[in-house]
């Protein structure tokens, strides 16, 4: 447990001494919910739109991108330390595999936490507060740290496969296309055009947004918060077991 | 079980779609000594060091370190072994005395313990002063230090050390001789030195193994590799570059070309150092007036050329692991 932590430490220490890694995913998303609040208010005459206001219908997008942002940094750690051997210094130490994998995880949560707190805050203050009520907030943050999970452990598993930080930086314009290609600014059911409404509702990340966005429009929604904590929860498994077997081939001793 | 601090038997390692970077290599290195294993860029050399590290699993072969064996036995080996590889392995965002934190952390290291430790190491390499300081902010010289203090946390009875003062300046590869000598010297630890600098071998190494091609050519105190190639060299600088490829035909009765300063020409004396003086009435009675007259005993680098015909000098830093 002790290295779990010491490692979760270094993990949140170095990112948070790294402005350029920490400030673009808290202002990259606020400034896009500012873009996009201001931008497409006219979509809440569409009828059947959720929400009075844009802005607490685009509040749910900060929280996905800011784990798109995790996913980067936890990457871009993780491929910096292949390449500068500190990963090979870890492996001569009596360090389990388990728990660097765990003490990595812990730092994109630690960061997840920052983010997810921030965001609320921004929710409170310029929007129209949070539907659930303050059990909601301790949920959707939750909800948020487990979807900047699922993503940290995508650009962790990206990283010790590739081995090096160009793949990482490679496939986080991935991230976000699988964004755009979700629920993000339009509510499925007001979704026209077939191909992207199809797509929409096979992307797990349109889950994770109506999931958020329930406890910030609705109050208790039983099936999106199922949904959204089942689609994080599952991409969160698959690639932390994938994270884990490529660490397992990239962290070989005998 | 070997009583070798460091034992291998036909240790090969293999890459996909690659030549053989080690193919077949038996040494044996005692308890306490430093043995220096030289190669140039490529060799060979690195590779050994991660299989005997534990971090290669090897091809074939087999390698016993502080008698525990690599491939069966792995965490008793990185129990017994400190390693500082290529390329100093730090994180620029933390500083000095949190990479020692962290260290003797995973060490099993605590409380008062530990910052003792990492008190004793900060200051025997040198680095109280910046303990505290990013080790982004380091000179290479400083993170080659950090990075011995780091590999000797856990009091390790065999060091690796993989190209130690590669890039360094003169001063700071001096410093880390010194702690080197010091470690091998007063705390009987067994060093395992790779290098491609030939003075580096021959100040530290109480053996040298020389490797090219994955392949060990040589293996011998550099005194006594020295004394098999026996001859010396002799230089010639002439006063008028014009003549030199005169002097190069007057020298070359006298033994066969070697490398040397590209003004002047190098033989290596088939009759010893006694030819010296025929040597010199040769050049006079050609009226060829000579800048500067050199006789070198044998080098290492005439050992690697004896043994491969390639001179290890200028082959220039390493870009890779080998």
């Amino acid at each position: 447990m002790n290295q779990v932590l010491l490692l979760a430490r270094r993990s949140v220490t170095r990112t948070l001494r790294q402005p350029a890694m920490v400030v673009p995913s808290l202002i990259f998303p606020l400034l896009l919910l500012s873009i996009n609040s201001s931008g497409l208010d006219s979509a809440t005459r569409l009828p059947g739109f959720p929400a009075d206001s844009y802005f607490q219908f685009a509040l749910a997008i900060p929280f996905v991108q800011g784990a798109l942002f995790s996913a980067n940094s936890a990457g871009t750690n993780i491929a910096s330390d292949i390449e500068s051997g500190f990963l090979n210094r870890l492996s001569l130490t009596p360090l389990r595999r388990v728990s660097l994998m765990l003490g990595q995880l812990t730092g994109i949560l630690a960061l997840g936490l920052i983010q997810a707190l921030t965001f609320v805050v921004v929710g409170l203050v310029f929007g129209d507060g949070i539907e659930a009520g303050p059990g909601g907030v301790v949920v959707l943050v939750l909800l948020s740290l487990t979807i900047s999970l699922a993503f940290g452990a995508i650009g962790a598993f990206v990283a010790l496969r590739a081995g090096n930080g160009e793949a990482v930086q490679g496939a986080f314009p991935l991230f976000f296309a699988v964004l755009f290609l979700s629920s993000m600014y339009l509510p499925r059911n007001l979704i026209d055009i077939g191909w992207f409404h199809t797509v929409a509702t096979w992307n797990p990340v349109s889950y994770m947004l109506e999931g958020i966005r329930s406890l910030l429009l609705a109050g208790w929604d039983g099936e999106a918060l199922a949904l959204g904590f089942g689609c994080a929860g599952a991409v969160a498994a698959v690639a932390v077991t994938a994270a884990s077997a490529a660490l397992r081939t990239r962290m070989v001793r005998t | 079980m070997s009583d070798a601090a460091i034992e291998t038997d036909g240790l090969v390692r293999e890459f996909k779609k690659g030549p053989r970077a080690v193919d077949g290599i038996d040494l044996r290195v005692e308890p306490g000594e430093v043995y220096g294993f030289l190669g140039p860029n490529g060799a060979g050399k690195s590779t050994t060091v991660h299989m005997l590290t534990t971090l290669l699993p090897p091809t074939a072969g087999r390698a016993w370190v502080a008698g525990h064996d690599i491939v069966e036995d792995g965490p008793a080996v990185r129990a017994t072994i400190g390693a500082a590889l290529q390329d100093a392995a730090l994180d620029p965002f933390l500083t000095g005395r949190e990479h020692m934190k962290l260290q003797t952390a995973l060490h099993g290291m605590r409380g008062a313990d530990a910052k003792e430790r990492s008190d004793t190491l900060l200051e025997r390499v040198g680095l109280v002063q910046a303990a505290d300081r990013r080790v982004g902010g380091y000179s290479g010289g400083m993170k080659r230090r950090l990075d011995l203090a780091l590999a000797l946390v856990h009091r390790p009875r065999i060091l690796f050390l993989d190209e130690p003062t590669t890039g360094l300046d003169p001063q700071s590869r001096s410093a880390l001789w010194e702690e080197v000598q010091r470690l091998a010297g007063d705390r009987g630890v067994t060093v395992f030195l790779t290098t491609q600098y030939l003075e580096e071998a021959d100040v530290l190494a109480d053996r040298v193994g020389i490797i090219d091609r994955g392949h060990i050519v040589a293996e011998g105190t550099p005194e006594a590799l020295k004394a098999e190639i026996g001859r010396p060299s002799v230089e010639a600088i002439p006063q008028d570059p014009g003549q030199l490829a005169h002097t190069k035909q007057v020298l070359a009765r006298f033994g066969e070309s070697v490398t040397g300063s590209p003004k002047g020409a190098s033989v290596r004396l088939s009759g010893g150092d006694a030819q010296l003086a025929e040597v010199v009435r040769a050049l006079d009675a050609e009226h060829i007036e000579i800048q500067e007259l050199q006789l070198h005993a044998p080098t290492l680098d005439d050992v690697f050329l004896a043994k491969t015909g390639r001179s290890l000098e200028g082959e220039g830093e390493p870009a890779v692991a080998a």
